[in-house]
C-alpha cells in the first residue's frame, strides 16, 4: 500500500457531515452546560452521534460492527470534534478502548466487546496507570491470577463508563483485562481537572477479579499509544484551526486607534506565523494518519506529530487569548475553553518533550539497524 | 482542468516510459550529473532539453500552440514522476521555470516566438533586475527609469542582488515609465538585453565571502518595445506572477552546509554530528535535534502539498509559508549545529569541515530569510493576501510617485 496524499472526495464529504452535526450539537453554549455538569456529556447527542451518524464505529472493522474505515476517517472525526470542542466519551470509548482491544485483545474478546462500542451502546474506557510514557505503564495497576490491584490516578470518562479495559502489569509483562465498571472493589472518583470539557477520574482496584483478554507486548503497547496519539493530534489541530480562525476574525473586527488591530504589523506578523504553524501541523498530522493507514512511513511519525500538534495547539491558544487582550481573560469569552483543552491535550499521552525523546531513540534505533 | 488529449493514464505512462528508454541513457545521466556547477548550461544538457521539448514533455499543462499537451495536473504528474524516476531533467517546466511562465503569461507574440523555445532548452541565460539600493522591501519604490523613444525604451538606473548577471542574455527588469501616477501604477516589466554597452555588472561580496550576486549599473541601455511584458504601467501585476514562482522554488530548495564533504554517513546528519561530537546523550540537545528534524520533515510535507496548489499562471501566496518555514529551519539548524560543536565551532578552514559547515549555515541562512523578500515582508504577504487582514495605512500609495519622500 502506498501512502495517500490529499483527501478523497468521500473523505471530504464525511468531514462535512461530521462538521454539520457538531456545528448543530456542540455550540459553545452547549459545551458550557456540559462542562458544568457532573456527567459531562449529553446522552441524547451521544446516541445520535453513535447510532445516526455512526462515528463510534468509524475506524472499527466491519466484522466487529464498525464501518471499516481507518485512521484517516477517524482523524477527520477527531479533528472536527476538536474544532467544536465536543464533550463526550468518544475519545475514551471508541478511540482509546477501541484501539487497545484492536491491538491486543483475543479474537473472541474483540467479537464480544467491540460491536457494542462501535454502536455506542456500551461506553468503555481504557485504564492506563501512566499517561506520560508507554514504557512506564504497569507499575501502578497490577494483575495476579486475573485479580487487579492498584490505582490509576487519571482515567478519561471512567465515571460514565460501563466497562473498563485495563492494561495491567504482570511482573515484567503487561496483560489486557476487562471488567464491568461497577464491579465490587472498583472505586471510581471524579477528579477536579483543569480542563472541564474532558472529565477525568481516579480508578482504584482492590482485589478485583477481571477477564484476561490478551497479552500486551511492547510492540502492541506502542501501537496502541501511537494510534491514540495520532487521533489526539487530529483533535488538537482541529482546535488549533478554530483558534486561528476566530482570532483572525477578531483582529478584523476589533478597532483601536481608528483601525482594525489586524492591520498592525505587530499582530499581523503573529497571525502569519500562526497560520504557518497550523498549516504545517495539519500537513504532518494528516500524513501521520495516512502512514498508519498504509502501515508505512517513519516509525517516529506518531511521536513527531503528537509533539508538534501539542506545541502548536498551545501556541494558538496562547496567542488567541493574548491578541484578544482583556476580553480574552474573561470567563464570558469562549477562548479559555479551548485554551484549557489545549493544555490538557498537551500533557495527555505524553508531553512534547517525552515524544521528542522517543523520536530520537527511534531514529537512533533505525540507524543501528541500517 | 481541460484535457483535450483524452489519453488514458496508462497509455501516457507507457508512452513516456518508452520514450525515456529510447532516449535517456546511463552515459548521458553521468555526463549531466558531472557538469560543473555554474550559471552556464553544458552543450549536452541543451541537446537533451531540446529533445524533451521536441517530444513535448517540457510543458505538459501548456497549450499545444506553445509546445504543451494541455494535460490535466494529474496526468502531467504521471509524466513528471517518470522523468524523476530515471533522474532525467527537463519535464514539468510549466511548474518550475520562472522565465517561461512569466513570458507565456504576459509576453507579446513576437517575444514569445523568439524566446520560449530557447528558454526551455536553457540556451538563453536570465537574471532578475528588480531590487535597487533604494527599493528593497518596498520594491514598488524603484527609481530606475525607462523612457519610450520610438520603437524602444531607454533605461537608466541601478539594480542590485542580481544573480547570474555576468552570463545573462536577458534580465527581467522592472522600471518606472510614469512618474506622475502613484507608485504601483507607473511600473513596466521588460526582458532587457544584457549584452550591450549601457549595462555594467560588478560582483557584490557577501558575508560568506562569496560573490553570488552582482550590482548592475544601467546607463542609456536600449530595450525594444516588443520586449515589454504586459501593457505599460502594469509591470507590478506581471512582477507578482513572477515572484510567486520564485518563492515557490525558494521554499523547496535552499543550500544546507557549504560543501557536503563533512557528511560522515547516511545517518540523519544532526544525529551523526552529535554522535561524533560525543554529545548525543545530552537531553537538552536531543530535544533541539528532534525539533529540527521535525521542522525539516514538516517542510517537505508542506511543499509536497503546496506544489499541487500552484496552478500554472496563478500567484499563490500560500507559497510564502514554505519560504518562511525554510528560513526558520536554516537558522535553527545553524544554531543546533553550533551548539553541538561548542567552542570547536570557532575554527574555520579546510581542516575543520564540521565547523565550516556550521558557520556557513550561520551566515548563509540569511540568504533565505532576506533574499526574495524578507521574512517580515512574507508575513505581510501572508497576513494580507492569505488571511485577508487589512493593510497598514500607506502614506505614498495615492500620490504621484514624483512626490514620494525618500531616505
Amino acid at each position: 500500500m502506498t501512502i495517500q496524499t490529499g483527501f478523497t472526495e468521500d473523505q471530504e464529504q464525511f468531514r462535512e457531515v461530521v462538521a454539520r452535526f457538531l456545528q448543530d450539537k456542540s455550540q459553545p453554549a452547549a459545551v458550557r452546560k456540559l462542562m458544568a455538569s457532573e456527567q459531562g456529556y449529553d446522552p441524547g447527542v451521544w446516541q445520535q452521534l453513535s447510532s445516526e451518524v455512526g462515528l463510534t464505529g468509524t475506524h472499527l472493522p466491519e466484522v466487529y460492527g464498525g464501518f471499516g474505515f481507518g485512521p484517516i476517517e477517524l482523524g477527520i472525526a477527531a479533528e472536527e470534534m476538536g474544532r467544536h470542542l465536543y464533550c463526550g466519551p468518544f475519545f475514551a470509548s471508541a478511540v482509546m478502548a477501541g484501539y487497545a482491544l484492536l491491538n491486543a485483545a483475543h479474537e473472541s474478546a474483540r467479537q464480544e466487546l467491540l460491536p457494542d462500542i462501535a454502536a455506542g451502546t456500551t461506553i468503555a474506557t481504557l485504564v492506563l496507570d501512566n499517561l506520560n510514557e508507554p514504557d512506564r505503564v504497569g507499575a501502578g495497576v497490577t494483575a495476579e491470577d486475573s485479580t487487579l490491584d492498584g490505582v490509576a490516578p487519571l482515567v478519561l470518562d471512567a465515571h460514565v463508563a460501563n466497562i473498563l479495559v485495563v492494561i495491567a502489569g504482570e511482573g515484567d509483562a503487561l496483560g489486557l483485562y476487562h471488567l464491568p465498571a461497577d464491579a465490587d472493589g472498583v472505586d471510581i472518583q471524579a477528579v477536579e481537572a483543569l480542563d472541564p470539557t474532558r472529565k477525568l477520574c481516579s480508578v482504584a482496584f482492590s482485589q478485583v477479579g477481571a477477564d484476561r483478554i490478551g497479552s500486551v507486548s511492547g510492540e502492541a503497547m506502542n501501537a496502541i499509544w501511537n494510534d491514540i496519539c495520532v487521533a489526539l493530534a487530529h483533535e488538537m489541530i482541529g482546535g488549533a484551526q478554530h483558534l486561528l480562525d476566530s482570532t483572525i476574525e477578531y483582529t478584523k473586527i476589533r478597532y483601536q486607534f481608528g483601525r482594525p488591530i489586524g492591520s498592525f504589523q505587530g499582530l499581523k506578523h503573529r497571525c502569519a506565523d500562526l497560520l504557518m504553524e497550523v498549516e504545517f501541523a495539519k500537513a504532518a498530522t494528516h500524513h501521520a494518519a495516512r502512514c498508519l493507514a498504509a502501515g508505512e512511513g517513519e516509525p517516529y511519525i506518531a511521536n513527531m506529530v503528537k509533539a508538534m500538534a501539542a506545541d502548536i495547539y498551545m501556541k494558538a491558544a496562547k496567542e488567541a487569548i493574548q491578541m484578544r487582550g482583556g476580553i480574552g481573560f474573561t470567563w464570558e469569552e469562549d477562548t479559555h475553553l479551548w485554551y484549557k483543552r489545549a493544555k490538557s491535550s498537551e500533557v495527555f499521552m505524553g508531553t512534547p518533550s517525552v515524544h521528542r525523546e522517543r523520536m530520537m531513540r527511534l531514529i537512533e534505533a533505525e540507524e543501528v539497524l541500517a | 482542468m481541460s484535457t483535450i488529449n483524452s489519453v488514458s493514464d496508462q497509455a501516457l505512462r507507457e508512452e513516456v516510459r518508452q520514450w525515456l528508454s529510447d532516449n535517456w541513457h546511463e552515459a548521458l545521466a553521468d555526463e549531466l550529473s558531472n557538469e560543473a556547477y555554474g550559471w552556464e548550461t553544458s552543450a549536452a544538457r541543451k541537446e537533451w532539453l531540446g529533445k524533451v521539448l521536441e517530444a513535448r514533455w517540457a510543458v505538459l499543462r501548456w497549450p499545444e500552440e506553445w509546445y504543451g499537451r494541455e494535460l490535466s495536473n494529474d496526468q502531467a504528474k504521471i509524466i513528471e514522476r517518470e522523468f524523476a524516476r530515471v533522474g532525467a531533467p527537463g519535464s514539468g517546466q510549466d511548474r518550475t521555470n520562472l522565465w517561461v511562465n512569466t513570458l507565456l503569461a504576459a509576453g507579446q507574440q513576437g517575444l514569445k516566438e523568439k524566446l520560449i523555445a530557447p528558454l526551455l532548452r536553457n540556451e538563453v541565460n536570465m537574471c532578475l533586475l528588480y531590487s535597487e539600493p533604494g527599493a528593497g522591501s518596498d520594491l514598488a519604490g524603484i527609481r530606475t527609469r525607462a523612457d519610450r523613444l520610438g520603437d524602444h525604451y531607454v533605461v537608466n538606473g541601478q539594480k542590485v542582488w542580481t544573480s547570474g548577471a555576468r552570463v545573462a542574455d536577458y534580465g527581467m527588469l522592472i522600471a518606472r515609465t510614469d512618474w506622475e501616477v502613484p507608485k504601483h501604477k507607473g511600473i513596466s516589466f521588460f526582458f532587457c538585453p544584457m549584452d550591450q554597452e549601457g549595462i555594467e555588472v560588478r560582483p557584490l561580496r557577501q558575508i560568506t565571502d562569496e560573490a553570488h550576486f552582482n550590482e548592475v549599473f544601467i546607463t542609456d541601455a536600449i530595450v525594444p518595445a516588443e520586449n515589454r511584458l504586459g501593457e505599460e504601467g502594469t509591470g507590478w501585476q506581471v512582477l507578482n506572477t513572477a515572484l510567486a514562482y520564485e518563492r515557490s522554488v525558494m521554499g523547496e530548495t535552499a543550500r544546507g552546509p557549504r560543501s557536503g564533504v563533512a557528511t560522515v554517513t547516511d545517518e540523519e546528519p544532526l544525529v551523526a554530528l552529535a554522535r561524533e561530537a560525543d554529545r548525543l546523550d545530552d537531553p537538552a540537545l536531543r530535544q533541539d535535534i528532534a525539533q529540527t528534524i521535525a521542522y525539516k520533515h514538516l517542510n517537505a510535507l508542506n511543499s509536497a502539498r503546496a506544489k499541487a496548489d500552484l496552478a500554472q499562471g496563478t500567484s499563490s501566496s500560500i507559497m510564502s509559508l514554505g519560504k518562511l518555514a525554510m528560513s526558520r529551519i536554516l537558522h535553527e539548524e545553524a544554531r543546533v549545529r553550533t551548539e553541538i560543536l561548542g567552542p570547536g565551532s570557532l575554527f574555520e578552514g579546510a581542516e575543520y569541515p564540521r565547523s565550516e559547515d556550521a558557520n556557513f549555515l550561520t551566515l548563509n541562512a540569511y540568504f533565505t530569510s532576506i533574499g526574495g523578500g524578507t521574512d517580515q515582508i512574507q508575513r505581510n504577504v501572508i497576513g494580507e493576501r492569505v488571511l485577508g487582514l487589512p493593510k497598514e495605512p500607506e502614506v505614498d500609495k495615492h500620490i504621484p510617485f514624483r512626490d514620494v519622500r525618500t531616505s
